[in-house]
């Protein structure tokens, strides 16, 4: 074999595994990223029944309703629209009323975001990015809310 | 005091890495012996003090000094000791004091034990060790100072997120630095060998001792941050495609990469600027990895800062490194002579391979954790990318890599005969096939691909054991000299095929426990039974209990199966006092079948809990892979230091006198 084969057949083999990345990236770029959306803009669009996309906001107060089994029914609010979402399973650690919550799933027919996965991240002062943005947009921040709880404590035991 | 002594530490560090950036480069190209001395005495020094710097900051932290702010934030008096310490590095100051301590500590290692490189060669590479040493000085000196006072001094601390109070992620970041700041040896020696203009195997030979040793950190504290994640957060899954994992998982697909080429470039002396340029790759990612983890673009457990001024330092910091490091590339690179020449089937075209296909499957990660970020810059449209987008591109990507694993090592340097190294993996293919034949006769459920994952694993393992067989030529020769065949081979034989087994066994836990687990979610009353993969769970009720730094509601489950008593489970939730927030502790039941994995929920309004379930079957297998391939790469290691010429242990009573060369 030839220099110049040898050469062929490394650039070849190259450009055939490259395409292929390219292809599957593309083909899983079509399918598998999910939007972020908040409660206004879910009302202000039309989003198709079944299409998966995360929901997020802030746990209205007192709207947590426990219901059969593990369902949890709560609402969503950004403020100034809200989404009423049902969850079967177990809530993670940080699922608070009033905190930033992120939600995974559908929106069913009858108005009700069916998720399937809740996301409220590892820290307390946490609020997730996208929905601190959306609430500054909404002049509805109220800054670190929770830095306040950094102030020295007196007596702690 | 302490803490003054600390800072002034770190100043001083920062002063002694610009001298040692400066210097030694203009020695270096004006022949300057003396300036060019100057580069090991100043590594060492600028370790020396960035260690007394860390010291007095873990002072700080075990003695609860809460005038200093950095402690008063992320300890408290009531955290056990082991969480004190740990805290250090559980910030975004203390971390990146570590990072700096790890980067002095292999500058002073080339420093100390590179008395064979030549003169030149170490004198560039510890001046651009220098210069990155520099960077991120100035970084924490200027934006990220830990050692800031508080006046007056608070009476306790904030407390360590509790999350992270856990002995797994108290030695994560440490293994994950090491892993990420050791690439950056290969990256100085790549731009020493860019200004020199020239690179030869000798620079190769010292290059991939390094590169393992950093290479193997990473691999273990990957599979460190897996472990905890799979434990503590109690979603019961070891990987979640996350921003801050890949941003672990790219530099090691791109080290191991290096780490293959390297082997091609001491071999044979070719794939020479494709070794340089992935080197820099390398480290570029790690840099990378750091400042989308420091810089708080991804929000998430990890992301500690969230001063925008940081973000911005840091991103200049890599913007000057990678740019200059790839501008120093195009100028540099075609200088390099061409090495050795090989046919498309050989050891070094099967290497080819593995390098075109690790690296495009980093690229695939790339692409999936980047574009989220680049569509909100330039759209400001939020989407995120999951799992199925790394699932469909990474496996199909991955998959002819692991297939061509066990043809690497049989093919010949040069020309290879693809042939015979199918005819000598007969007998592993065989064992895979009945393997794979085996599992999907006996599947009841479960995707129909999972015994191809199984008959892989197989295949992997074989693959590797089938090389050392034929090494030692087991069933050719006779029994006495097969077994002076062993003795004698190479540890970096035994090295490859520990590694490769290794994955062998990652690949078997990963599809497995994929395919086959069981996930229940149930509201459960004390005295209710619930049943899973062949255990009965009866939930006795849950009763208060009382920890070091924490109160926590525990739920007692007994587990039988098969009418006998297997163990009690106790899955709970902590409220943490001080930090004022909770964690979810899983209860695990380890077993050879596999993990049963229960985890306690809220409490429901009918007086019941919920409480979800799992059965992960062979989990446990993804763990003890990644620890076998830790263990080849500490094999293979204890081999290359015999060889390259460096001191013998044994030989030099004094570990400063270098051997003769």
């Amino acid at each position: 074999m030839t220099r110049k084969q040898r050469r062929g057949v490394l650039i070849g083999t190259c450009l055939l595994v490259l395409g292929v990345a390219v292809g599957l990236v593309l083909y899983a770029m079509r399918d598998s990223i999910v939007f972020f959306y908040t409660p206004s803009e879910v009302t202000a669009m039309q989003i198709a029944p079944g299409q998966r996309f995360r929901l997020g906001g802030l746990v209205e107060t007192g709207s947590v309703v426990r219901g059969e089994g593990t369902t949890i029914r709560f609402v969503v609010t950004d403020k100034s629209k809200t989404l009423p979402v049902t969850y079967t399973g177990v809530l993670p650690d940080l699922f608070r009323e009033g905190q930033g919550v992120v939600a995974e799933g559908t929106l069913a027919a009858d108005g009700v975001f069916h998720a399937d996965n809740v996301l409220a991240k590892h820290d307390e002062k946490y609020m997730p990015p996208e929905v601190a943005k959306k609430l500054k947009e909404q002049g509805v921040w109220r800054g670190d809310a929770k830095a306040s709880a950094g102030e020295p404590q007196a007596k702690v035991n | 005091m302490i803490a003054e002594t600390g800072h002034y530490a770190l100043i001083l560090a920062l002063a002694v890495a610009i001298v040692q950036m400066v210097l030694p480069l203009i020695g270096a190209r004006i022949r300057d012996q003396q300036l060019m001395a100057v580069a090991g005495p100043a590594a060492q020094l600028q370790f020396v003090l960035v260690a007394i710097a860390f010291v007095a900051l873990m002072t700080a932290y075990v003695t609860s000094d809460f005038s200093v702010e950095n402690v008063w934030r992320n300890s408290a008096v009531a955290k056990p000791l082991l969480y004190k310490i740990s805290g250090v590095w559980g910030n975004h100051e203390g971390s990146m004091v570590l990072w700096v301590l790890i980067l002095a500590l292999f500058g002073a290692a080339v420093a100390t034990f590179g008395a064979n490189l030549p003169h030149q060669l170490k004198a560039n590479v510890l001046a651009v060790q220098g210069s990155i040493a520099a960077a991120f000085l100035l970084f924490i000196v200027t934006t990220s100072n830990p050692f800031i006072r508080l006046d007056p001094a608070p009476f306790d601390g904030q407390g360590l997120n509790p999350v992270l109070q856990d002995p797994a992620l108290a030695f994560h970041p440490p293994f994950l630095y090491t892993g990420y700041v050791g690439f950056s040896m290969a990256f100085s020696f790549a731009i020493a060998a860019l200004i020199d203009g020239r690179i030869d195997a000798a620079w190769a030979r010292w290059v991939r001792p390094w590169t393992l040793a950093a290479w193997m950190c990473l691999t273990l504290g990957i599979a460190m941050g897996s472990w905890w994640a799979y434990y503590e957060l109690g979603w019961g899954g070891f990987w979640f495609w996350d921003p801050v994992e890949n941003a672990s998982f790219m530099p090691w697909l791109a080290g191991t990469a290096l780490l293959h080429s390297a082997v091609v470039m001491e071999k044979r002396d070719a794939l020479k600027v494709w070794t340089i340029l992935l080197a820099i790759i390398t480290f570029s990612l790690s840099l990378m990895g750091t400042f989308l983890v420091r810089s708080g673009v991804l929000t998430s457990v990890h992301a500690f800062a969230i001063d925008p001024a940081r973000g911005i330092f840091i991103l200049a910091i890599m913007g000057v490194f990678i740019g200059g490091a790839l501008a120093l590339f195009a100028w540099r690179a075609p200088l390099l002579a061409q090495g050795g020449l090989f046919a498309p089937i050989s050891r070094e075209g099967s290497l080819v391979l593995n390098n075109l296909l690790l690296t495009t499957a980093w690229a695939a990660v790339f692409v999936g954790t980047l574009y989220p970020l680049a569509l909100e810059a330039l759209t400001g449209d939020k989407i995120s990318v999951g799992p199925p987008f790394f699932n469909l591109t990474f496996a199909p990507l991955i998959l002819p890599l692991l297939i061509a694993v066990p043809f690497g090592p049989l093919l010949a340097w040069k020309r290879g005969d693809l042939l015979a190294a199918a005819q000598r993996l007969t007998a592993a293919a065989c064992l895979a096939l009945a393997v794979l034949v085996l599992v999907l006769a006996f599947r009841q459920r479960g995707p129909w691909l999972a015994p191809l994952g199984i008959g892989l694993g197989v295949w992997l393992i074989a693959g590797a054991a089938t090389e050392l067989v034929y090494r030692v030529k087991l069933f050719e020769a006779s029994r006495s000299e097969a077994w002076r065949r062993l003795r004698n081979l190479p540890r970096s034989a035994y090295g490859t095929a520990l590694a490769h087994a290794g994955l062998g066994i990652v690949v078997i836990g990963i599809v497995v426990t994929t395919a086959w687990r069981s996930e229940a979610i149930l509201a459960m009353k004390p005295g209710d039974t619930a049943q899973i993969a062949g255990y009965t769970l009866a939930f006795k009720g849950v009763v208060p209990r009382q920890g070091p730094n924490y109160r926590e509601r525990v739920a007692l489950f007994e587990v039988t199966r098969n009418g006998e008593k297997v163990t009690e489970l106790t899955p709970s939730k902590r409220e943490y006092t001080v930090e004022r927030s909770g964690t979810t502790e899983a209860g695990i039941h380890p077993s050879w079948r596999g993990d049963l994995y229960a985890v306690l929920g809220d409490q429901l309004k009918d007086g019941a809990y919920s409480i979800r379930l799992y059965f992960n079957p062979l989990v446990r297998l993804i763990w003890l892979g990644a620890l076998t391939m830790f263990i080849g790469g500490a094999v293979s290691l204890s081999d290359r230091r015999l060889r390259i010429g460096a001191p013998r242990r044994a030989q030099t009573k004094a570990a400063t006198v270098p051997a003769a060369e």
